[in-house]
């Protein structure tokens, strides 16, 4: 046996590194989307965020040849989409959901007609800080290689938890997120909290499509998210408004998703549909056993649309 | 009221779509014809048509015809196999005038592709895939297909020579006759060289899923496997991911070596240009085009890319040999004594299968060697 085979250790190993490489997409979205719908409000647009986020960051990579201006512009695309979204529903009787897939629909159309000419060519991508050095088995060290922009979502989880409870800029978006009234009494205009909170989530969600295509798997095709953006929303309600909930369902869906090609790879091959659809039966069994007939899902803020 | 009139709009549109389809057809001299005809050709993608894949390999094809006088060409890109490419398909006729188009991708043949072959008769269709059955179809519909089968047991054969942990890695879509042959392909290449060498296989489940295609690269790499190939429609991600990882990569449906200049060892690509060009020929010279086309590497319908700098001598020698016996025909590279992982005999002794063969259309396994399973 030579030192580079690990058998079984692979699985764990896989799903830990999968967890790693595969979750970060999912914590921008969801932790942008948490801070929206805590001002009550549903941005359902976020695919098509992440869509012209993950175009826009790759286009501008490829001109300048680095990949942080790239980032950038991703993260004001994003910006940009919220603010557009929040802005037509503050107009009275405009439903977030509708504009949510009208939204999303042109982010991704617009992202695929201004990146025709970005699938050829070769971005540089985000740099990743080798954690695994320490390890001389080149599998623990592919595992362990973290992408700078995990450790910021990492980050921001734990500062947003927080910031939800303790700061004045939380407060005011809980507020607004649970009563209107209540927030008017207060002398807060929900319209401006929530545009706001919108374009916040919107610019979280560009960083999440540069993540996409500027370092893992690191190309802009017009099928790199394949639905990430509309998992990434569920996931907030999943993870009931929670940061630290969202990052936690975050890496479940990482190792979950790793799961099957790493099962197939040291020789478990049967059934492997059923493992693919691992994350939605174990977001499925969660789901169940958390609801309960008598009450709303607990954490859920009360001016959203969907639960009032 | 609007019904009636929809009807004879249509009706209007569809009589002049006939009518210049029948004054190309009734152009009796081929050289009256070259000159004078115009006729247009129309290519639907089910994906991007620049994916480093099989979109791009048809787009490329098309691509060649354009300096033919006379044949325009019109394109449209990710159309979903829907009744969307029904209503593709309706204006390419009725609006840029198309006489032959060629839908091509698997799933617009039934029944999007024989829906508009029945509505317009005048039309020539002809679908990539081998599902045309001149028994069941129309006369106007047709299939193309090329076997690519040899050109992924080429690639194994350079896999077999270049691999140091003889372990090979491939990300498959679907466990489908096709993909399974090629990766039977593959492995029986790379045993020609040495017969330790085993292939993991990973089926993604679907056609195209980014995310899942590196992590199913990833996995490979790390249980071993220092060439990775794969059969998904862009094979973009796995050459990236498998690159980065350091190993090595065969290509697949189209030249990917740009991506991985230094690890891209060589690639089994379609070879469109040669097929549209010999539709396009007939019709221009008023030849009524032929409805069932297949061929492989020997018939020029599949190329390999050319071979890398990380190719040894040695590989680079066999690789030319093997190659050129194949040119020949007749070559089978389904041959027994034959048996599945599973142990199941598939081809005894005296048996051997060339790529035509039928009882290849039905593959349901994979061979001794290779890691993975059917279902």
């Amino acid at each position: 046996m030579d030192a580079t085979d690990i058998g079984l250790w692979g699985v764990p190993l896989a799903m830990l590194g999968g967890a790693i490489r595969v979750s970060t997409p999912f914590i921008f979205v969801s932790l942008g989307e948490a801070i929206t719908e805590r001002s009550g409000r549903i941005n359902l647009g976020l695919e098509g965020t992440l869509v012209f986020g993950a175009m826009s960051a790759y286009a501008v990579a490829v001109m300048t040849g680095s990949p942080w201006p790239g980032l950038l512009a991703a993260a004001v695309a994003g910006l940009c989409f919220g603010l557009f979204h929040g802005w037509i529903c503050k107009f009275p009787k405009v439903n977030d959901i509708a504009i949510g897939i009208a939204m999303m629909l042109f982010g991704t159309g617009l992202g695929f007609f201004f990146g025709k000419p970005f699938i050829q060519p070769s971005a540089p991508d985000l740099p990743a800080i080798p954690f695994g050095a320490w390890s001389d088995i080149p599998q623990v060290q592919a595992a362990l290689n973290v992408n700078v922009l995990f450790l910021i979502g990492a980050a921001l989880a734990v500062f947003l938890w927080w910031a939800f409870r303790n700061t004045r800029v939380g407060l005011i978006v809980r507020v607004v997120g649970d009563s209107a009234d209540a927030a008017r009494a207060m002398g807060l205009n929900p319209n401006t909290v929530r545009l706001l909170a919108t374009g916040a989530g919107g610019a979280l969600a560009g960083i999440g499509g540069a993540y996409l295509s500027l370092y893992y798997p690191g190309s802009w095709t017009e099928r790199i998210s394949s639905g990430q953006g509309l998992m990434a929303v569920a996931l907030v309600i999943f993870a009931r408004w929670n940061p630290l909930g969202c990052f936690a369902a975050a890496l479940l869906f990482g190792g979950a998703g790793a799961l099957g090609p790493a099962l197939q790879s040291v020789g478990v091959t049967q059934g492997y549909y059923l493992f693919y659809a691992a994350p939605y039966i174990l977001t499925l069994i969660i789901m169940i056993a958390t609801s309960s007939p008598s009450r709303t899902l607990a954490g859920a803020p009360g001016e959203l649309s969907i639960t009032k | 009221m609007t019904d009636k009139f929809m009807l004879s709009r249509r009706d209007l549109l569809k009589t002049s779509a006939a009518g210049a389809a029948l004054g190309l057809a009734s152009a009796a001299f081929p050289i009256r014809a070259a000159r004078a005809a115009s006729a247009t050709v129309g290519f639907i993608y089910v994906g991007p048509k620049d994916d480093y894949g099989y979109n791009q390999a048809h787009a490329e094809g098309a691509a060649s015809l354009k300096g033919i006088e006379g044949i325009s060409i019109v394109e449209e890109e990710n159309v979903p196999e829907t009744i969307d490419v029904q209503k593709t398909m309706e204006s390419m006729i009725n609006l840029d005038g198309a006489s032959l188009i060629f839908p091509t991708s698997f799933g617009y043949f039934d029944p999007h592709m024989l829906a508009m072959c029945a509505k317009f008769p005048d039309v020539q269709f002809r679908h990539c895939g081998g599902m045309w059955n001149k028994d069941k179809h129309p006369m106007n519909a047709g299939s193309y297909f090329g076997y690519i089968g040899m050109g992924q047991y080429l690639n194994g054969v350079v896999a077999g020579h270049t691999t140091k942990s003889k372990k090979l890695g491939f990300v498959a879509a679907k466990p489908i006759p096709q993909v399974l042959l090629n990766i039977n392909s593959f492995l029986l290449g790379a045993r020609s060289v040495d017969p330790a060498i085993t292939c993991q296989v990973i089926f993604t489940g679907e056609w195209s899923l980014a995310v899942k295609e590196a992590e199913a690269t990833n996995a490979l790499v790390d249980q071993g496997a220092d060439v990775v190939t794969c059969h998904v429609d862009s094979p973009k991600v796995v050459v990236e991911t498998a690159a980065g990882r350091g190993a090595f990569v065969c290509g697949y449906h189209a030249n990917q070596s740009p991506l991985a200049p230094e690890k891209y060892l060589t690639g089994a690509e379609w070879n469109w240009a040669k097929v549209y060009k010999m539709f396009v020929d007939d019709l221009v010279a008023g030849k009524p085009l032929p409805n069932f086309t297949r061929g492989g590497l020997a018939d020029g319908f599949v190329k390999m890319s050319p071979l890398g700098p990380a190719v040894s001598e040695a590989a680079r020698k066999q690789f030319d040999a093997t190659l050129a016996e194949m040119t020949k025909g007749g070559f089978s590279v389904i041959k027994g004594p034959l048996k599945s992982n599973k142990g199941i005999v598939v081809a005894t002794a005296d048996q051997a299968f060339v790529e035509t063969a039928i009882e290849l259309e039905s593959m349901d396994y994979l061979v001794e060697g290779v890691v993975g399973s059917t279902a």
